[in-house]
């Protein structure tokens, strides 16, 4: 049970309890929808920024504790950074769910996430809301991402 | 017949004496898939040891041997679901193929747009997909019996929804998402008052009871090995002979043809005309195993056994706080799928699978129905004949813990 306790840790379990930003959001410059068939997770990432800096980030949705407190800890993180803090920080949440070394200060509380290292099969439901956010950002009109 | 001796039988099943992250296994993944006894195993193994080589083909002694054991399989079959004779019994990849080559090969031949396709709400995507892509080629309709809350079938208006433009009714036996256990005699007899004709999807009821096609009186009857103690890649499909018959072939190849030229082919009988190419050899045979297996322990000791274990589970889980049962239909397999209050069951999975015990949990490829109940997924426990009492004990514990970390 102490793998568990990695993976469940305190912050994870708040914000599957209370998440942050969850919420419906008018106007956003990106939307996108993410999927996960296999378990059924639904999120919706809507993105506010004005060219350079990131002005708000929301998410909706329902999935496992994992899947909304990752998205959760993902709008906390980005809002206010730049396009290209925002970039960083996705990069960095990817070596940190794999393994890989990565800057504790670009990290910051995310480094919670690192617990899914000993779950390989929960990985996808720590990036969903990432790649939701990254697909969105990539794209100018609203869009659908599936991850199984 | 033995006695049900359970630790004899667990005995035989070498995969799950093991610990998983520690902890005893306990496999409670049977609807999903079933562990092998030493006599599958064996059989499949002694096979490739001794006696492989094509069927069907060369006059030489292994090829009389594999296809001994391979034909010897398929009247294993025709025992175990009582049918007339062994040219009734097909042998297909699993019950997927069995209804895509029903769809394709007895269906679309006499279909034309605006006809009807009936299933119901319950179904595997293995038993929606064929037809809804049926449906597109041919611009059919497919309707769906509706259900209810417990889980059952909505029969009030099964007479009218069978019209003169049904051209099949496809049904599970049993539903692997909710174990129901449909009515599909008396739905077959309605059905065939009106000329129609009956596909019953078995892959979820031939490891758990004894089935007779005979008495059901369908048309067509389908299901998986790997679910009743076979390897996977292997499974049946049981047709009428006149019917088997009158259908062209599914698909083109070597051992499904009397003799072939540029100008013309003559196809073999059945069921030859439906097994295209070397087959799974290995599996059938695997399957003829298991069913020996099944049969020496006794179909209906293994009904009863996993009925107490139902019984069990559904009393223990209906008296904990926070724990919904997802499918409460009165005649019912031993699967319990359920959700705790507050816990998505992905995360029920993984907690499970840290003591050891292994459920599945997700939609359980019938989506329809976890949007019937508006639910994304459900965690699902599905016993075999070889779970115990202590393995429903593992499950309350894991619950109890779960609720616990997520307390």
């Amino acid at each position: 049970m102490s793998d568990l306790r990695d993976l469940y840790q305190q912050v994870i379990m708040d914000h599957n309890k209370r998440p942050r930003n969850f919420r419906e959001m008018e106007n956003p410059n990106h939307l996108a929808h993410g999927n996960n068939p296999l378990c059924g997770d639904k999120l919706v990432v809507y993105v506010k920024h004005d060219g350079e800096r990131i002005e708000d980030v929301s998410f909706k949705g329902s999935g496992c504790a994992i899947s909304v407190a990752s998205a959760s800890l993902m709008t906390e993180a980005l809002k206010g950074k730049t396009l290209d803090e925002a970039e960083a920080i996705y990069q960095q949440v990817h070596k940190v769910m794999t393994g890989e070394e990565t800057d504790d200060d670009l990290l910051g509380k995310l480094e919670v996430l690192s617990g899914v290292q000993e779950f390989p099969a929960r990985v996808k439901c720590a990036t969903l809301s990432w790649h939701t956010m990254h697909s969105a950002m990539d794209s100018d009109h609203e869009i659908s991402i599936t991850t199984e | 017949m033995k006695k049900f001796n359970i630790n004899a039988i667990r005995a035989d099943f070498p995969v799950l004496h093991q610990n998983i992250h520690g902890e005893p296994l306990v496999y409670l993944d049977s609807a999903a898939s079933s562990q092998k006894p030493n006599q599958v195993i064996d059989a499949v193994s002694e096979f490739y040891r001794h006696d492989y080589a094509n069927i069907h083909r060369g006059v030489h002694q292994l090829s009389q041997r594999a296809t001994d054991l391979y034909e010897g399989a398929r009247d294993k079959v025709r025992q175990f679901v009582n049918a007339t004779t062994d040219r009734e019994i097909v042998f297909t990849r699993g019950a997927t193929e069995a209804i895509n080559l029903v769809a394709q090969s007895f269906v679309r031949p006499n279909i034309e747009p605006g006809d009807e396709i009936l299933i119901s709400h319950m179904e595997h995507h293995a038993n929606i997909v064929p037809w809804q892509m049926l449906c597109e080629q041919t611009g059919a309709k497919l309707k769906v019996i509706p259900m209810t809350e417990t889980g059952e079938l909505d029969l009030s208006y099964f007479d009218e929804m069978l019209t003169d433009r049904t051209k099949i009714l496809g049904i599970g036996h049993v539903s692997n998402a909710l174990g129901t256990i449909n009515p599909v005699k008396s739905m077959v007899a309605k059905a065939h008052a009106k000329d129609i004709p009956v596909l019953v999807d078995g892959a979820q009821a031939v490891p758990h009871m004894a089935v007779d096609v005979q008495d059901l009186d369908c048309d067509f009857y389908v299901f998986s090995g790997h679910k009743m103690l076979a390897p996977t890649g292997i499974g049946v499909l049981w047709g009428r002979e006149e019917l088997l018959k009158a259908m062209p072939p599914y698909q083109g190849g070597g051992d499904m043809i009397l003799s072939v030229s540029f100008d013309n082919t003559i196809y073999s009988e059945v069921p030859f005309k439906f097994e295209a190419g070397t087959p799974h050899i290995a599996g059938a045979i695997g399957l003829g195993a298991a069913i020996d297996y099944m049969l020496d322990i006794g179909l209906d000791e293994i009904a009863a056994h996993e009925h107490y274990l139902l019984e069990l589970t559904t009393q223990k889980l209906s008296d904990m706080p926070g724990v919904r049962l997802i499918g409460t239909a009165a005649d019912k397999a031993a699967v319990v799928s359920f959700m705790l209050d507050g816990i998505h069951p992905h995360d029920i999975g993984t907690i499970f699978d840290q003591q050891g015990v292994a459920i599945r949990t997700g939609h359980h490829c019938a989506q329809p129905v976890m949007e019937f109940f508006d639910i994304p997924a459900t965690a699902r426990a599905s016993f075999a004949f070889y779970n115990t009492e202590k393995d429903v004990d593992a499950l309350v514990s894991a619950i109890e813990k779960t609720q616990e970390l997520f307390a």
